[in-house]
């Protein structure tokens, strides 16, 4: 069922758009050659271009165009090969330039579409309208001085991609879902590290709502929100601010706000008077930015496999249903991890084991698939061993803690701990014998009509056979003794 | 077109120049002067021509992605009116 607020006046529809500021990775900043890099010492990555001295000219690094048209291609979205440099005039102090040169008329990506999956299972076309090149600002730090602001412009002229989406979004599922499918694919480009707490990527976030069936009405926009479970709080709350305002006789205003996590709710910001006269014009010290079709086309090939073709790939040759699929690209590393563990094994059997225990281990530890305490290849080898019999299945759960805790591989814990699975059929003839002789009331129970006693059987000579015996052979033996 | 006194001023006041009352009226002569000068080139024709963003029809120049510069602070911050260790200090902004 589709997402709507329950007002007064019946069901209002929320309508979403988002603009994601991703910071590019590159080596050196957008216009000059200081280091792009995260953590150093403040002011140490500034050349004069980037302090904005008098005289200094901008020179494009190429790599930066690149990532931004890989991020294009990413997005499915239409290469624009002429493109063009604008200056965002403001005043503010950490942007020393007093402009941001960004593109305005015409950004270097324009029409592209994301796909997104949502819990029940269906899939959604989010459009894109854009995507553009710009400078980064530095940071202002208020809390060390009472009267003074400090300034690092570490940041400043730092690569950035302006990704404006269609106002496409319907809830805040879809708003969260978009947020983290653009991030999967920025990730698995390595245009963009996705960072939000770092603040490498951050959304602004536009909502409205409406009665169905109506045009959009004003909307106002929810400024740098830094982690994706804002971003759907800030949705909510401020639509819900707005349906109220609404529907109290009010008009909303098109206003800049601020979410704030810890009241869960927007406020506006102090309007800067005149904050939104830009007065955009083309740089005069950048020429047009034209791109050669050839070039385009082998950053094309050069695009590494991206989470929907790895899906799809995923549930055609490993037969994943699209859940377990959607879990498993929705990072590069664990996509990784996971064709690591699955080649040569039973692959549903490795999805599970990745996103069922191992997840649960890296959960509770706080830990990323990329510091896991089990190598793909040591989780590889514990399903050979219980493909080649030699434990089952609920021996390699022990195996596995054990493989958790001292970092060991399978085999060597299996021969430590003596936990090789028993065929012995002679050995599971006498146990069974001995659990259904220990028994007789319960034996009479079965023979009545109460097959389920049959599991409490299996259970009893497990556990006397120390949970290695193989199950098969202990339901045959026990089938054979019961209806002698 | 004429620019009023108001224009202008908050004209200056969007660059960060202070123009005090006596000069508002020579400087909005001066600026009637030059939107006259822009309103001539008007009066030529340019339907189906595209915009020039560039003086010659050369493309952007671009660099390679190597770090080539930085490790400047007491130079960049040599311009600073004020400064607090490695960082530029300047007046209370926050919103």
């Amino acid at each position: 069922m589709a997402y709507s607020i329950e007002g007064r006046t019946g069901a209002w529809e929320v309508v979403i758009g988002l603009e994601v500021h991703a910071q590019v990775i590159s080596k050196a900043k957008l216009f000059s050659g200081a280091a792009a890099t995260f953590g150093a010492e403040a002011n140490a990555q500034v050349s004069f271009v980037d302090a904005a001295f008098p005289g200094m000219l901008p020179v494009l690094n190429e790599e930066c165009v690149a990532q931004a048209v890989r991020t294009g291609l990413g997005l499915n979205a239409q290469i624009n090969l002429v493109s063009r440099f604008d200056r965002k005039n403001y005043f503010y102090a950490d942007l020393p330039q007093g402009y941001q040169i960004s593109q305005y008329e015409h950004p270097i990506v324009g029409k592209g579409v994301v796909e997104i999956e949502l819990a029940d299972g269906s899939t959604r076309q989010i459009g894109v309208t854009r995507l553009h090149l710009e400078q980064d600002a530095g940071k202002s730090l208020h809390d060390q001085h009472p009267t003074k602001s400090f300034i690092d412009l570490n940041r400043s002229g730092v690569g950035l991609m302006e990704i404006v989406s269609e106002p496409d979004l319907r809830s805040p599922e879809e708003t969260g879902a978009y947020l983290r499918k653009l991030r999967a694919i920025l990730r698995y480009l390595g245009t963009c590290d996705g960072n939000m707490e770092e603040g490498s990527m951050r959304a602004d976030v536009n909502v409205s709502v409406r009665k169905a069936g109506e045009a959009y009405r004003t909307r106002c926009e929810v400024k740098n929100v830094n982690s994706v479970r804002f971003v759907m709080q800030a949705v909510e709350a401020e639509a819900a601010r707005q349906v109220e305002v609404w529907e109290s006789g009010g008009e909303v205003v098109q206003e800049t706000r601020l979410f704030d996590p810890a009241r869960g709710e927007t406020r506006p910001m102090r309007s800067k008077e005149d904050a939104h006269d830009y007065r955009y014009f083309p740089d005069p010290d950048l020429l047009p930015l034209v791109l050669d079709a050839d070039w385009v086309e082998q950053l094309r090939a050069a695009l590494p496999e991206l989470p929907d073709e790895k899906r799809a790939r995923f549930m055609r040759d490993f037969g994943l249903s699209g859940y377990d699929a959607s879990v498993l690209v929705a990072e590069r590393a664990t996509a990784d991890f996971f064709e690591a563990v699955a080649a040569g094994q039973d692959a549903k059997l490795a999805a599970n084991w990745v996103t069922v225990e191992l997840f649960a281990v890296l959960n509770k530890r706080g830990l990323s698939i990329e510091n896991s305490p089990v190598s793909a290849v040591a989780l590889g080898q514990m399903l050979d061993l219980m493909a080649n019999g030699t434990i089952n299945g609920r021996i390699a759960k022990d195996v596995f803690e054990a493989m958790v805790d001292s970092g060991d591989l399978p085999a060597v814990i299996v021969e430590r701990k003596g936990l090789r699975q028993v065929t012995d059929t002679g050995a599971i003839d006498a146990a069974c014998a001995a659990v259904l002789s220990a028994n007789p009331d319960k034996v009479a129970e079965y023979r009545s009509g109460k097959d389920k006693m049959f599991g409490f059987f299996v259970g009893q000579v497990m556990k006397a056979m120390a949970g290695k015996g193989n199950p098969a052979l202990v339901n045959e033996a026990l089938k054979k003794l019961l209806s002698a | 077109m004429s620019l009023d006194p108001a224009t202008v001023r908050r004209i200056a006041k969007l660059a960060r120049i202070r123009v005090s009352d006596a000069d508002v009226d020579a400087l909005g002569a001066d600026l009637n002067a030059i939107l006259g000068w822009i309103e001539q080139l008007d009066e030529v024709d340019v339907s189906g021509v595209a915009p020039l963003t560039g003086g010659s029809q050369m493309a952007m120049r671009m660099r390679p992605d190597v770090v080539t510069d930085g490790d400047l602070q007491d130079d960049v911050l040599s311009n600073a009116p004020d400064r607090a260790g490695v960082f530029y200090a300047v007046p209370k902004v926050v919103e």
